[in-house]
């Protein structure tokens, strides 16, 4: 070989070549009739990471999905899924990815291997690779003696390990999830969990959608938080935490001892005379007063000398920022 | 970028995999699905044939049995389509979400539907099929045209499942379904020819009757069973073609505008 080299490229580190991102998208919108759900969104994953949709119910999150799978057309932007534009090649790249819906859809009539088997056909893989491959899967969602059990027999967690067991039937690069473990017991969510930090370490990348905000903070490396069909704040968890509330937290609570008065003497009636000059910003919320503060020790001196009033003192977290920033009503 | 819900339907055979998902269930209940889709055909046709063979010694110059032998064959085949994609095709697209987990693979809506089509049409010429032989076994039919028959079964099952698919992408519930037969299917079936000739009814209904899909099954089958060459077979044939790919893609075009938005 006599072709010059180019030393530059040559003297660079020896980072692996980034692998091209799973899924890009820039300015989404999607109206149902004058009712606008998404409102421009970009979102750029990192191959290999694990990125956290979040959001209320009602944010958008799920129609942003079913948008990226090419389920439902957009009404404006584009979306690339592996390389390919869609909804046009939406086919062609859902061979490369894996999803958990938000509702179980197992086939009721099948045994967990029997779903497995004929979920592998959609992808046209062959009967002889997907039976090799059966054990395996049953094995990493912990189902290896529920083989030839019927689905009615199995319990919702079961059911949900089943579920991620199926989506990974045909090795995805990107594997989407969306609230996989609502509804599940706290054993159910670490396995869940721990199924998933098992993926991200071998390499695929993983795009979930929740409102389990310890979800999303153990798990991600990068986060959306959606609400009204845009994002609201994006970054790690650390950054977005960083970037838009105060680092500390105290939540004050309880009777004010001697200061009664017929309107209440909670903690709302201390907040109201007190938070103010002692932390950055408060919320009083039913009978808690949120004090969200740089520096806590005066703070804490003070209700000290607050008999009846109780407290906790805490490191601001992903939940603060999710509530000041979608707000602390209810969503139905 | 307004989908067009009305664009023609785009297959792949992608669709095999999502047969073959419901021929594994039926499998699995096969003896029992069979028996089921042959009992009420037989009993019709050994109940009324004998009963009202009695009354009626000749119709068209056979037995009124033999006669009812043709009519029972398409019955049990529209039945059996039908039947197929109102109530499995409704659980399976809108109770059981199985559709929802297809889509989630890369299949298209279009195979879905269509394969639902081909199964609804496949079970069809099963119980067609099954009937076929019972009548064949009791010596009601000339066997000298008899295979041909098959073939027609399996074009008269995709007829009634396109039609019912229409019927499926539009209901909100099972009890929808009440309407279609009470409506639709129940009065086709007494004026198309199963249990009486169509030709004795008044010209006005014997004219609506030839808009029937039903009534050319039978103007098909009923020569053939009994050992004749059917007349204006391309024109029947063409009729129930016709049905079956408007209402096809009709049904997928209402079936899209319900699941992708």
């Amino acid at each position: 070989m006599t072709a010059p080299r180019d030393s530059a490229t040559l003297s660079t580190p020896s980072t692996p070549p980034a692998r091209p991102s799973p899924l890009l998208i820039h300015g989404l919108v999607k109206r149902y009739d004058d009712t606008e759900v998404v409102r421009g969104i970009d979102l750029e994953l990192r191959a290999g990471e694990c990125f956290t949709l979040l959001g209320p119910n009602g944010a958008g999150k799920t129609t942003t999905l079913r948008c990226a799978l090419g389920l439902t057309a957009p009404s404006a932007g584009s979306i690339r899924l592996c390389g390919e534009p869609v909804p046009e090649r939406a086919r062609e790249a859902r061979m490369r990815v894996g999803i958990v819906p938000q509702m179980d859809n197992l086939d009721p009539d099948f045994t967990c291997a029997e779903n497995l088997l004929v979920y592998g056909r959609y992808f046209g893989l062959a009967d002889a690779e997907i039976k090799a491959r059966i054990p395996e899967l049953l094995a990493f969602a912990g189902l290896e003696n529920k083989r030839d059990a019927r689905i009615q027999s199995l319990s919702g967690g079961m059911k949900r390990r089943l579920t991620l067991a199926r989506a990974l039937v045909n090795r995805p690069e990107l594997l989407v999830l969306d609230e996989p473990t609502t509804g599940l017991d706290p054993q159910a969510r670490h396995l869940i969990w721990d199924r998933l930090k098992q993926l991200i370490r071998g390499g695929t990348t993983v795009l979930l959608t929740t409102h389990f905000m310890d979800e999303a903070e153990r798990l991600s490396d990068h986060l959306a938080i959606l609400d009204n069909g845009r994002v609201l704040a994006g970054g790690s968890p650390r950054e977005v935490i960083a970037g838009h509330i105060e680092p500390q937290v105290v939540e004050v609570f309880g009777e004010w001892s001697g200061h009664e008065t017929a309107a209440g003497g909670g903690a709302a009636a201390w907040a109201n005379a007190h938070a103010a000059a002692l932390s950055d910003r408060f919320e009083i919320s039913g009978e808690t007063a949120f004090c969200y503060l740089h520096d806590a020790a005066p703070m804490l001196a003070h209700l000290a000398t607050q008999p009846g009033l109780r407290y906790l003192h805490r490191p601001a977290n992903l939940e603060d920022v999710f509530l000041k920033l979608t707000g602390r009503d209810l969503r139905d | 970028m307004t989908p067009n819900h009305w664009r023609l339907p785009l297959l792949s055979r992608r669709f095999i995999p999502v047969w073959q998902r419901n021929f594994l269930v039926w499998r699995k209940l096969a003896l029992p699905s069979v028996l089921g889709n042959l009992a009420d055909p037989v009993i019709y046709l050994f109940g009324l044939g004998f009963g009202i063979g009695m009354l009626v010694p000749e119709v068209g110059g056979v037995s009124y049995i033999s006669f009812l032998a043709a009519g029972m064959v398409c019955y049990s085949t529209m039945n059996s389509a039908t039947f197929e994609v109102l109530y499995s095709s409704f659980s399976r697209m809108h109770v059981q979400r199985t559709w929802d987990a297809i889509l989630n693979a890369p299949v298209s809506l279009d195979d879905v539907v269509f394969a639902e089509l081909m199964w609804a049409a496949s079970k069809a010429l099963l119980s067609g099929a099954a009937i076929l032989l019972v009548i064949s076994l009791f010596g009601l039919v000339d066997s000298r045209y008899v295979l041909w028959v098959l073939p027609l079964i399996f074009l008269v099952g995709l007829t009634f499942g396109a039609l019912g698919l229409i019927v499926t992408a539009l209901a909100p519930s099972y009890d929808f379904f009440m309407y279609y037969f009470t409506l639709f299917i129940t009065p086709m079936m007494l004026v198309s020819g199963v249990f009486f000739p169509a030709d004795q009814l008044p010209p006005f209904i014997r004219a609506a009757t030839t808009l029937l899909p039903l009534s050319h099954a039978i103007e098909l089958a009923r020569p053939l069973l009994l050992g004749r060459m059917p007349e204006q077979t391309i024109v029947h044939l063409l009729v129930l073609a016709g049905y079956c790919s408007v209402a096809f893609w009709l049904a997928l075009a209402l079936t899209r505008r319900r699941l992708l938005k």
